[in-house]
């Protein structure tokens, strides 16, 4: 009950905020409004997913960010100047980028390094890689971009799902399936609640970490081919600190930061939250845009005393339970023997 | 079923940096059978499971599982080859729901995917197999220890444990939970499993166990069956008192003379805590040495830990020289002049890698806080004078205290609690660890503190020393104060037989 109780609060607060934007602003009620918040939310959304797996497997990842801006270049210079097809492009960064993570995981598991360091280190090399392939923005101007971004599925009373919006969704959609419903899900639960006990319980530790940190790379890239689908561009500079925008939007999702549990519901709407506020400040036209960092900086207060909140409650019934624990273990049959 | 015993261990040799931990053990473990493995500290109870299940390698020695000889490296192997350990921390993953704990690592799937359901249902036929109806869907840190306790069981039994080795299961657990973990340990032996019972708890020993085993200073010492031990005969086994060395002991035994015990300076009238201290009584008066007798986990540092605020009693209360005063934690017993040297010197105790004076001048300091900083000088002073006072060798008080030996830094320790000056000092297993030479100058040193009219209580498993200063000796047995002896009737003998006596049924706690 309480562990849902953050999402809960999330779901309350996502609600609440587009009921007030809508009393304001009517055209919150249309699905044009609907179909920019995910479209906006989309590339956040798709690495706040990979975030997710790593922070509930007990984890941090820095990099994310770094990928995403080194991807954008990555596709820029492979698709305009090495005349590498697109899709081939796509499929060489996915790949590039999974074996940067797993390198990362393996570095984590093998000499037991903290991740906040190991990332922290794997962010400046992606950043720097970025650069060193090019200082500056370069336009993509493949056909496959141009058809890509006219793509999009028509939702009643004129909003647009674009391609990208659905590949966000797509990816929530299995990413809470393998998480919830899969071993390794399982596994990355496990590790969050303790890596030493899930490694005396027979799990094999070093797989899973060196996955979870392969899948959050691989998410980044995705994240970065989306970008680049977005603006027709690559850029080194893309995506600074959106590592720190993806913790915040797991955090707000109810996810501990100490691992261990969350889920990617949570995460979903911690990304709307911050697109809605980010929608908000876009309609009231008067406020300065980055009001929608200080919102989210309250809001990541908020929710941070709420976790510890409800994880202090949980504890004290759990004492509780303890107390009287006789009542609820057995059947009186037991008792004998 | 063949004769051959379930688990056989032959001289099981294990050292640690030149000290024999555990010196050709011999084990033997039926089917069917509950094994008590007792022993004091420092028996070697803990490297014997560690060595046994491959958490340590052993130096000699062979493991034979239903005559399979077996080496595990680990507890996985160990775990795989049928042997499972379940310790007193439960080592499973309390934010996972109790079906994923009890499957972890191998979940029923179909095409990839868990299948939630039939794991959950499983699990609940494999938990009522154990007379345990709970919500398997939940995290198991919502349940109490006791049900975590089990569930890590199940998992064991699951795994297709034939011995099952359980760590002091029953340390945290209260008298109704004690007794429906039995009911599921009689019912595993009645499959033919041998389960290995660690435990400090004496009553429990008889209620349950088929056997004893018996290890003192990594040996074996006895090995028999539990209806034919009697327990005076088993604490002194444990202890390594013989009765006839015992007599000629308590003969020579010099009894220092008293001058007469002051005002009282502590009582604490029905202090306890549910599930961790039976409520206790006792007062400690100036120039008095009370001390607290009992084997190992018989409550013996629980109380000093109650009295000194480390925990939270919850029930009874203390007076400081007659005055009813609240100890909520450690700062206020320092607040209030109280010291507490504790047992684990090491760990608790000494900052081995500051100097003697910085170690000395910690708890004077704290108790004055950060903004009145001692001056150097007085450091310096109040360090000079103890080194004098209490012979710490080498007189350097600049020497990192790691480098001093066992004895020393035990002065130093002692040095720490008397720079503030207390009004009781609590002294836990004081001569622990220190050579013979050292021992004496501790106990002389007890004894001259105490004539300064300084008020101690003293807890040692030394049962001659505690008989050599003390004025008063409260005894414990299982987390509860079972006796008091006063000065006439201070003997090894009079203690040991307090331990042992039969005690009536343990009297349930109120919950």
């Amino acid at each position: 009950m309480s562990r849902n109780l953050p999402v809960l609060v999330a779901a309350l607060l996502f609600a609440a905020g587009y009921g007030l934007c809508a009393t304001q602003y009517p055209a919150f009620l249309t699905t044009r409004v609907v179909g920019n918040l995910l479209t906006d939310g989309a590339f956040l959304g798709i690495v706040a997913v990979g975030t997710t797996f790593v922070i509930i497997a007990g984890g941090i990842d820095l990099s994310v960010g770094s990928v995403v801006g080194f991807t954008t270049v990555f596709l820029a210079l492979a698709i305009e100047r090495w005349g590498i097809p697109p899709l081939a492009a796509f499929g060489i960064v996915l790949a590039a980028a999974g074996l940067f993570g797993a390198a990362m995981g393996a570095l984590i598991h093998v000499f037991d390094m903290p991740p906040f360091i190991v990332t922290l280190a794997g962010m400046f090399l992606a950043r720097g890689a970025g650069f060193l392939l090019s200082t500056e923005s370069v336009p993509i101007n493949a056909p496959l971009y141009g058809a890509v971004s006219d793509l999009s599925l028509s939702l009643p009373g004129g909003g647009r799902l674009t391609l990208t919006a659905g590949i966000m969704l797509g990816v929530f959609l299995v990413g809470g399936v393998v998480l919830r419903a899969t071993r390794f899900g399982a596994t990355v639960y496990a590790l969050g609640g303790s890596r030493q006990t899930t490694a005396l319980m027979g799990v094999r530790v070093g797989r899973n970490i060196v996955a979870v940190y392969a899948l959050s790379s691989l998410l980044a890239a995705l994240a970065g081919i989306v970008f680049s689908l977005d603006t027709a561009s690559g850029t080194p500079l893309s995506a600074v600190g959106v590592e720190l925008d993806a913790i915040a939007a797991v955090v707000i999702g109810g996810t501990l930061l100490s691992g261990g549990q969350g889920g990617l519901l949570g995460t979903f709407l911690g990304v709307m939250i911050g697109g809605l506020i980010q929608t908000a400040i876009t309609f009231d036209g008067t406020l300065s845009s980055w009001w929608s960092k200080i919102a989210t900086g309250l809001l990541l207060f908020a929710f941070i005393a709420l976790q510890q909140g409800s994880v202090a409650l949980a504890g004290r019934s759990g004492r509780r339970a303890r107390a009287s624990a006789g009542a609820t273990v057995v059947r009186p049959a037991e008792a004998r023997a | 079923m063949s004769d051959t015993p379930l688990l056989s261990v032959r001289g099981l040799s294990k050292s640690f940096a030149g000290h024999q931990a555990l010196a050709g053990v011999d084990f033997t473990l039926r089917r069917g059978e509950i094994h008590a493995l007792l022993g004091e500290n420092g028996a070697g109870k803990s490297t014997f499971i560690k060595t046994l299940t491959g958490i340590v390698r052993r130096d000699a020695g062979a493991v034979w599982l239903d005559g399979v000889a077996i080496a595990p490296r680990s507890a996985e192997e160990s775990a795989r080859a049928g042997i499972a350990t379940v310790y007193q921390e439960v080592g499973l993953l309390p934010n996972l729901t109790v079906a994923q704990n009890l499957f972890l690592g191998r979940e029923p799937t179909r095409f990839g995917l868990v299948r939630g359901r039939a794991m959950r249902q499983r699990t609940s036929e494999r938990l009522a197999e154990f007379g345990l109806a709970i919500d398997v869907g939940a995290p198991l840190g919502s349940f109490p220890v006791a049900v975590q306790h089990l569930v890590a069981i199940a998992r064991a039994v699951d795994l297709s444990a034939r011995a099952l080795i359980l760590d002091e299961p029953t340390a945290s657990l209260d008298t109704h939970e004690v007794t429906v973990l039995f009911g599921v340990m009689r019912r595993l032996a009645e499959r033919g499993i041998g389960i290995v019972f660690v435990t400090h708890f004496l009553e429990q020993v008889y209620a349950i166990t088929d056997r004893i085993t018996v290890l003192r200073n990594g040996r074996l010492v006895t090995e028999r069956e539990t209806a034919f031990f009697p327990r005076l005969d088993l604490v002194r086994t444990m202890l390594g008192h013989d009765i006839a060395e015992e007599e000629a002991r308590s003969e020579t035994a010099p009894r220092a003379q008293r001058i007469g015990a002051g005002p009282p300076v502590l009582r604490a009238e029905r202090l306890g805590k549910v599930g961790y201290l039976r409520p206790v009584d006792m007062t400690v008066a100036r120039g008095e040495v009370v001390g607290l007798a009992g084997l190992l986990g018989s409550g013996r540092t629980e109380t000093a830990r109650l009295l000194f605020g480390a925990e939270r009693p919850d029930q009874g209360r203390i007076l400081l020289d007659g005055r009813p005063t609240r100890i909520a934690n450690p700062r206020d017993a320092l607040r209030h002049r109280l010291g507490y040297c504790p047992e684990e010197r090491k760990t608790d105790g000494i900052v081995a890698d500051l100097t003697v004076r910085e170690n000395i001048v910690l708890a004077l300091q704290a108790r004055k806080g950060p903004f009145r900083p001692l001056s150097r000088a007085a450091q310096d002073r109040i360090t000079r004078d103890f080194i004098a006072k209490l012979d710490i060798r080498p007189p350097d008080p600049e020497r990192p205290i790691g480098l001093l030996s066992g004895g020393n830094q035990q002065k130093a320790l002692l040095a720490r609690w008397l720079a503030t000056e207390p009004r009781l000092l609590i002294l836990d297993e004081p001569t622990r660890g220190i050579d013979v030479g050292a021992h004496a100058e501790i106990i002389r040193l007890i004894r001259s503190l105490c004539d300064a009219g300084l008020a101690l209580l003293v807890i040692s498993s030394e049962l001659e020393e505690i008989v050599t200063y003390s004025d008063r000796v409260i005894v414990m047995r299982d987390r509860a104060q079972v006796a008091e002896l006063a000065d006439g009737a201070i003997d090894v003998t009079a203690i040991l037989r307090a331990i042992a006596a039969e005690a009536p049924a343990p009297v349930p706690e109120p919950a």
